[in-house]
């Protein structure tokens, strides 16, 4: 682990989350909130005990993590001036518009109106993540509930999560591909970066700092003066108070798994690990470098290994700014002309470096053997899933592109008539083109057509939410009092 | 092969017409800004060499802009654009669209300054067309006709495969090709499939567009010394400019953004259409001239194949000087969402958006002409969209089907249509099926 010296980043201004998952802490809640009372809820942001990312020895054994929403802010009294500062996606949230949810596919059985929270009076305002050791988790969560929390907050739902060790709900290990931030600001940000690196600007994933186009994300920069002086000083402009510093913005997705859907229609592992882009012990198609993260598709050009359209290869393709890897100035300049010979795929795909997420989620509901889930369902079968989170600072460019372009679309990299087989909502497209086929390359013979892929990831709820510094957390505390007095 | 045309006409709306008008587009919509084929104004799809068009309102939120250079707000008139790419010549196209939906045009027109219901509408539609400086068609000679045939030929052979999925499974390429050769020879016998030859192309299209193609080039050489000296004092100029000029990049006004995202992503494709200022004296408007006639002998000449530089996403795209060449507009026809489009922009286009925009007022700062500027990305996403306006009326002769989609059912088809391959070339194009 890098020691916290090391690092540009205050980690004791950070929320936890960012730099760790808290995966000792195998169980945890997501209480979702609405304000009641805005005066409480701000005396409960002044006392809670927020983790930050300062490592600690030992690990901690809880960890409380705080974000809002839009309406959340608004409903602490944060002044509109300061909340206009803060992106257009988080403004007008996950459900906030038909256009949005088109381009998200949030349609069909996916849609808003079908969701258990999220919308109307089910919009939550404030997210608290809470972790703990299994035996502690609801004694945790009592010992929050303190008189002021019960005057602030009323529930609008509380998502459980299940510790299925590392494996998601389909039987695949999960969480292995993730961004490894630049904590040391050690890459240089100018220029091109010919090849996939899995080293990601931090300003990608934590406001205020330089992204990967070497520039500081759009957030709120508030004029000193006040309560704003809570803030540590903007970076790029060291007069405003930087309120995005060291906070970033947290997508959650509830994901209900059809299981038994899943693996009625696989059948075999076979087939499953095409879908996924991984062996069920997390082991890529392709092959390796020295983990299970160390590799790229180079060598599987046409797709015989791994599907163009495996989730893994859709949600992170693992391309650097060019499709071949330049050898000096002319050849670079040449295809920056598109003068270089290229292939049929080359350039159908973005640079993947302006499109990473940190995943932080967790499962629910009980697991299921593959074998269990071709069995008929009993009775009261119990919702399974994923309760998705990510990171990113730059919701449009970051996890929206990720849905719309890479999950969502029908024609991503050049495929036809699929979309992501595990998250594609089948819904055909305005052409009335299908959506639910699934192709499977072959070297020298021609490609499998896998039809008819039923739904088997529903979406049942989700928000956008705002992770804020620690110094942010005691402006939002504060802020509003003022502006009510 | 048959080039591709365009059209572009602009006339400037009465100023009490314009809410009527706007009801008018409204009946053309079978969807929020997506035609209705089949509409009574202009039912596009009785022109079946069409394979773009849009009728739209030339709404422009940034004229006040050019009081960062001490200048007073100008007043433009609101512009009616009608604008279309297609098969033939655009004399022919014309004729043919101002016979077949003059009742249609009338309407529209009627709203327009100086519009004479019992005049010659052929005439005024020449009168009010203005000409693309730039103008790129994704693939030069890809006719609505072939596009049609190629796209049932691969549905054909889709469902082919699939039916005889026994038979093709162990097939190899070339048992492959004989198959789908052998099986589409019967569907077309049938005519339940037709491929039309390309026609052959006019000589004088071949003698114009080699003349064309050639005399820059000689001209270019012959000119060279004096090029080069004009260049760098340009260049050094712009670089001065650069430094001071006024970058004007807030983020779009919400209900803008709200508007415009209701029609997009409805299709694979997607409309955009921008309009902007250009930076005023006699340099930005040398180099945005220049800009632009570099960039339609690129489009003319060298992007003819299904890529623009990188960029594989646009099917057709139009610069359109108006206003005595003080504004700007642009409109293109292209394949995937906004923000993947502003995407391909920076990161795979940047220098030349840079060339030819960072001649337009608040367009952000640019280093020696082709460096930074976009890269600035939030900025320059801020800047196209908040210059973007909102296409009322847009068609698609080919909903479903991106540009990578034609290049792959033309490559299907000429592979199919080749008597043998070699094993490597069978081996390529049963990759494509």
């Amino acid at each position: 682990m890098i020691g916290d010296e090391t690092s540009v980043v205050d980690y004791g201004d950070v929320q936890g989350l960012v730099r760790f998952a808290h995966n000792h802490l195998t169980a945890a809640y997501y209480l979702l909130l609405r304000i009641a009372d805005a005066r409480s809820a701000r005396a409960w942001l002044r006392s809670a005990a927020v983790t930050t990312a300062a490592t600690v020895s030992p690990l901690p054994d809880t960890a409380l993590q705080v974000a809002f929403t839009a309406s959340g802010l608004r409903a602490l009294g944060i002044p509109e001036t300061v909340l206009v500062q803060f992106s257009d996606e988080f403004l007008s949230g996950l459900s906030g518009s038909q256009s949005r949810s088109r381009r998200l596919g949030d349609e069909g059985a996916n849609a808003p109106h079908n969701w258990t929270w999220g919308t109307a009076e089910h919009e939550p305002d404030v997210l608290v993540a809470i972790f703990a050791e299994p035996q502690a988790l609801d004694a945790c969560v009592r010992s929050l509930q303190t008189p002021e929390w019960n005057a602030a907050f009323v529930p609008i739902a509380t998502l459980d999560t299940s510790n299925l060790g590392g494996v998601e709900q389909f039987g695949f290990t999960d969480g292995i591909s993730q961004p490894e931030i630049d904590w040391q600001q050690q890459r240089n940000l100018r220029g091109d970066k010919p090849e996939y690196e899995n080293s990601v600007a931090i300003g990608e994933f934590l406001l205020g700092y330089p992204n990967e186009y070497d520039c500081e994300t759009e957030r709120p920069l508030l004029d000193p003066g006040g309560v704003n002086d809570l803030l540590a000083p903007a970076r790029e402009d060291p007069a405003k108070r930087d309120l995005g510093l060291n906070g970033t913005y947290l997508v959650l997705r509830d994901l209900r798994q059809d299981v038994r859907a899943f693996w009625s229609f696989a059948k075999s592992e076979e087939l499953a690990s095409m879908f996924v882009g991984r062996h069920r012990d997390g082991t890529p198609l392709v092959r390796t470098g020295a983990t299970n993260n160390d590799f790229t598709y180079a060598r599987d050009p046409d797709a015989i290994r791994c599907p163009f359209g495996a989730h893994i290869r859709r949600t992170n393709p693992r391309n650097g700014d060019f499709p071949q890897v330049p050898f000096g100035p002319i050849a670079t300049g040449l295809q920056m002309l598109g003068f270089r010979k290229s292939a049929f795929h080359d350039d159908l795909t973005s640079s993947v470096r302006f499109h990473r997420i940190l995943r932080r989620g967790r499962e629910y509901g009980p697991g299921l053997t593959p074998a269990d889930a071709q069995l008929p369902p009993p009775a009261n079968d119990p919702p399974r899933g994923l309760r998705f989170v990510c990171l990113n600072a730059n919701i449009g460019r970051q996890f929206e592109f990720l849905q719309n372009a890479w999950i969502a679309s029908d024609f991503f990299n050049g495929l036809v008539g699929e979309a992501d087989p595990l998250l594609g909502n089948r819904e055909p497209g305005l052409a009335g083109e299908s959506t639910d086929a699934f192709v499977l390359n072959r070297a020298h013979r021609a490609r499998r057509r896998v039809p008819a892929l039923p739904q088997f990831v529903t979406v049942t709820g989700g928000a956008y939410f705002f992770l804020p510094s620690l110094r942010g957390l005691r402006y939002f505390a504060q802020a509003g009092e003022e502006g009510s007095q | 092969m048959t080039p591709q045309s365009a059209f572009f006409i602009l006339a400037p709306v009465r100023p009490q017409a314009e809410r009527e008008l706007l009801a008018l587009l409204e009946t053309m919509n079978a969807q929020p800004g997506h035609a209705d084929p089949n509409n009574a104004v202009i039912p596009f799809a009785q022109f079946p060499q069409l394979h773009f068009a849009r009728v739209c309102l030339v709404r422009d939120d940034t004229t006040s802009d050019v009081s960062a250079y001490g200048l007073p707000q100008p007043q433009y008139p609101l512009y009616l654009a009608i604008v279309g790419d297609f098969d033939e010549s655009p004399e022919d196209f014309l004729k043919d669209l101002s016979e077949r939906t003059a009742s249609g045009l009338a309407m529209l027109f009627s709203h327009c300054e100086g519009f004479d219901r019992n005049g010659d509408l052929l005439a005024w539609m020449r009168q009010h067309a203005a000409p693309a400086s730039a103008w790129y068609a994704n693939w030069k000679g890809r006719t609505m006709l072939q596009i049609r045939e190629e796209a049932a030929l691969r549905d054909a052979m889709e469902t082919y495969l699939d039916g005889h999925w026994d038979e093709v499974a162990s097939a190899s390429p070339l048992e492959l090709h004989a198959a789908l050769r052998h099986y589409l020879s019967g569907e077309i016998a049938a005519a339940r499939l037709t491929m039309t030859p390309d026609p052959p192309t006019r000589w004088q299209w071949w003698i114009a567009n080699a003349f064309a193609s050639v005399a820059p080039i000689v001209l270019g050489i012959v000119l060279s010394p004096v090029i080069a000296v004009v260049a760098v004092v340009l260049l050094v100029l712009v670089r001065i400019r650069e430094s001071t000029d006024p970058e004007i990049c807030p983020r779009d006004d919400p209900r803008h953004r709200a508007g415009i995202a209701a029609t997009e992503d409805r299709d694979v494709s997607n409309p955009f259409s921008a309009v902007g200022t250009l930076k005023p004296g006699l340099v930005r408007r040398t180099v945005g001239l220049f800009g632009l006639w570099i960039l339609n002998y690129a489009a003319q000449h060298v992007y003819t194949r299904g890529r623009l530089a990188r960029v594989r996403t646009i099917h057709f795209a139009r610069w359109v000087w108006i206003d005595q060449k003080r504004r700007l507009t642009f409109m293109s026809n292209y394949d995937g969402s906004l923000e993947s489009y502003m995407d391909d922009f920076i990161n795979k286009a940047g220098f030349g958006l840079n060339f030819v925009f960072s001649n337009g007022i608040g367009y952000p700062r640019t280093r020696w002409l082709l460096a930074d500027g976009c890269k600035d990305e939030q900025k320059f996403k801020n800047f196209l969209q908040r210059h973007q306006f909102y296409t009322q009326v847009w068609y698609n002769a080919h909903p479903g089907l991106s540009a990578v989609d034609l290049e792959r059912n033309a490559r299907v088809r000429a592979g199919l249509e080749a008597r043998s391959l070699s094993p490597r070339d069978a081996d390529a194009w049963a990759a494509l099926l």
